[in-house]
């Protein structure tokens, strides 16, 4: 953690000056594993209601800064995160109530995680956790929510089956469908479309394109043009940097600050 | 590359392959060798489970067919064996006697194992869980009749001050030791089943807020749950089976339990404690034999159904 006067230097000199309302902000963050730096000196804002794409290749620290945002590095051992993340305009290192953190920011990981429950269980469990135990509101929400991840239809009539037992591409939505469940302010995915074929890919991101006018979302992705397709400002992450931060079709067409940045999304190298 | 692939060819074609095909050189015979005598230790434990199966039931079974009316056998509460003019076999107080003991031991085992193994599993992180898993092991490797030594010796007079009762070997006193002695290997089960719950599971209930303990409540123990129980039920047959300490602290007397500080006595702790006096062949003795066929069955299927549940999981 920094002193409050170098977090006003490096929100002068780095976060943008933009008057968008910002829901998350992150000044000079750094996280360290042990003695490995994993990201550095990261600035950058994410805006109400966009979606937020961060590309770059593998170890460029991108899934570091997730577990970063939703307090997770209290989880893993060795992990040592110094800088600033404001959620929302708060300090989310000085919260006395990390859960409470972690229900508004939904998760999406790599690999699909289907808990070893009930398709209807998966996605009532977090409305149990915030105390609502009605069989009628958990009804709605769970057809809501399915609804929303694109799985209800293929679901519908097996809400009783275990979660774990569908198949890849159903898991990854109804982990997005328990992401949304707990009606998030913030949705985080990190390369949703590794275990997930074509279709599903682009009917998540169709539903994600929705989700949009409820919801921020951070897209982590190592497929450059699902940034292009969906992002509305993309930031490029290289080894624990920072690089660029733009609006996602500038990163591809028009002016940018890095050379690096444009040859990675030109797939010159990565 | 070339030449290479010649000479493989040199050797496809080679008119010793044929030789090479019908001799058997050593390693053959080693390998054969390894596999029958693996083959012989894998194959024994099945021969000895019949084995004793077999002897036990040949001593036993002349009784059962014979003179064992099963209605005062499994019925009736009098156990008077010694009896010259009118023996009495019926092994209902025995079976209470066993029964109660068995479920105190699993009140007292089945909280604390679950509560040792969630803090070894979820909560101790790497040297605290090292050490415990190790003691735990430790624990489980106590024999008996130290057990039973503790109840007799320690146990039995707390009680009596305690709870001022004349007599401290008593169902309580049985039953808290059967627990401590059943609690380390459950713990042991208990914590095998938490360690095989992937870790993704914790980490995506951990990301959407739940708290620790709800993480442990919603989805590791309801992942977990076959193992649990299989792990509870190995207790139990553990519990059943146990004759050392039950004997020395349960007070051996026949007597069907109204209260946690009667004396009982054990189906096991019988047949320990009177084998050695009945003439061999004789009534009592194959009587002992028939409670021996009983133990044996309940055993097994406590035993299988342990198995059974335990499998479940890996199938689920």
């Amino acid at each position: 953690m920094v002193s409050s006067s170098a977090a006003a230097v490096a929100s002068d000199s780095a976060a943008p000056a933009d008057n968008f309302p910002h829901k998350l902000e992150i000044r000079n963050l750094t996280i360290r594993y042990g003695n490995a730096v994993a990201l550095r000196g990261v600035n950058l804002a994410v805006r109400e209601h966009e979606i937020f794409g961060i590309i770059g290749p593998a170890n460029a620290g991108k899934t570091s800064l997730l577990k970063a945002i939703n307090r997770m590095d209290v989880f893993t051992s060795g992990m040592k995160v110094d800088g600033e993340i404001r959620f929302n305009g708060r300090d989310t290192s000085r919260l006395k109530n990390i859960y409470a953190l972690r229900s508004r920011i939904g998760v999406v990981f790599p690999l699909p995680v289907g808990l070893p429950m009930t398709v209807y269980d998966n996605v009532a469990l977090s409305p149990r956790l915030r105390g609502i135990n009605n069989k009628a509101d958990l009804d709605v929400i769970v057809q809501r929510c399915l609804t929303r991840a694109a799985l209800w239809d293929e679901v519908k009539d097996r809400l009783q089956a275990l979660g774990s037992l569908l198949s890849g591409g159903q898991q990854q939505r109804l982990t997005i469908a328990r992401a949304l469940s707990q009606e998030p302010d913030l949705l985080m995915l990190d390369e949703f479309s590794i275990a997930v074929d074509p279709v599903t890919t682009m009917r998540i991101e169709d539903v994600l394109k929705e989700l949009r006018q409820e919801v921020t979302i951070l897209l982590v992705t190592n497929l450059v043009q699902q940034a292009r397709r969906l992002a509305d400002r993309t930031a490029f992450f290289l080894n624990g940097e920072c690089v660029e931060v733009g609006v996602t079709e500038d990163l591809f067409t028009g002016e940018v600050k890095d050379q690096r940045t444009r040859d990675y999304v030109e797939g010159r190298f990565g | 590359m070339g030449t290479t692939t010649q000479a493989l060819r040199n050797r496809a074609t080679d008119a010793r392959m044929a030789e090479d095909f019908d001799r058997r050189d050593p390693d053959w015979y080693v390998d054969k060798l390894l596999a029958g005598i693996v083959f012989v230790c894998g194959i024994s434990a099945i021969l000895f489970v019949l084995g004793i199966f077999f002897f036990v039931t040949k001593e036993g079974i002349g009784f059962v067919f014979e003179k064992m009316d099963f209605r005062e056998f499994f019925l009736t509460p009098y156990w008077s064996p010694s009896d010259a003019e009118d023996p009495e076999y019926g092994i209902l107080a025995l079976m209470a006697g066993t029964a109660s003991v068995t479920g105190l031991a699993m009140l007292v085992a089945v909280p604390f194992s679950l509560g040792a193994a969630i803090f070894i599993a979820e909560f101790a992180s790497g040297k605290t869980r090292e050490v415990l898993k190790v003691l735990v092991e430790l624990l489980a490797a106590i024999p008996s009749v130290v057990w039973g030594f503790i109840g007799l010796v320690i146990m039995n007079p707390l009680l009596i001050k305690w709870f001022d009762i004349p007599v401290g070997l008593c169902v309580l006193n049985a039953g808290i030791i059967l627990g401590l002695m059943a609690a380390p290997i459950m713990t042991s089960i208990a914590e095998d089943a938490l360690k095989a719950v992937p870790d993704r599971y914790r980490e995506a209930a951990e990301a959407m807020g739940a708290t620790r303990w709800q993480v442990i409540y919603k989805v590791v123990l309801p992942a977990a749950k076959n193992g649990l129980l299989g792990g509870v039920l190995l207790g139990v047959g553990r519990g059943f089976g146990e004759t050392m300490a039950v004997l020395m602290a349960t007070g051996h007397a026949v007597n069907i339990p109204d209260s946690i500080f009667d004396s009982v006595r054990a189906l096991t702790a019988t047949i320990a404690a009177e084998l050695g006096e009945a003439v061999v062949g004789g009534e009592h003795y194959q009587v002992l034999f028939t409670i021996g066929i009983f133990l044996f069955l309940v055993t097994f299927i406590i035993n299988l159904s342990a198995d059974l549940i335990v499998r479940g999981i890996r199938k689920g």
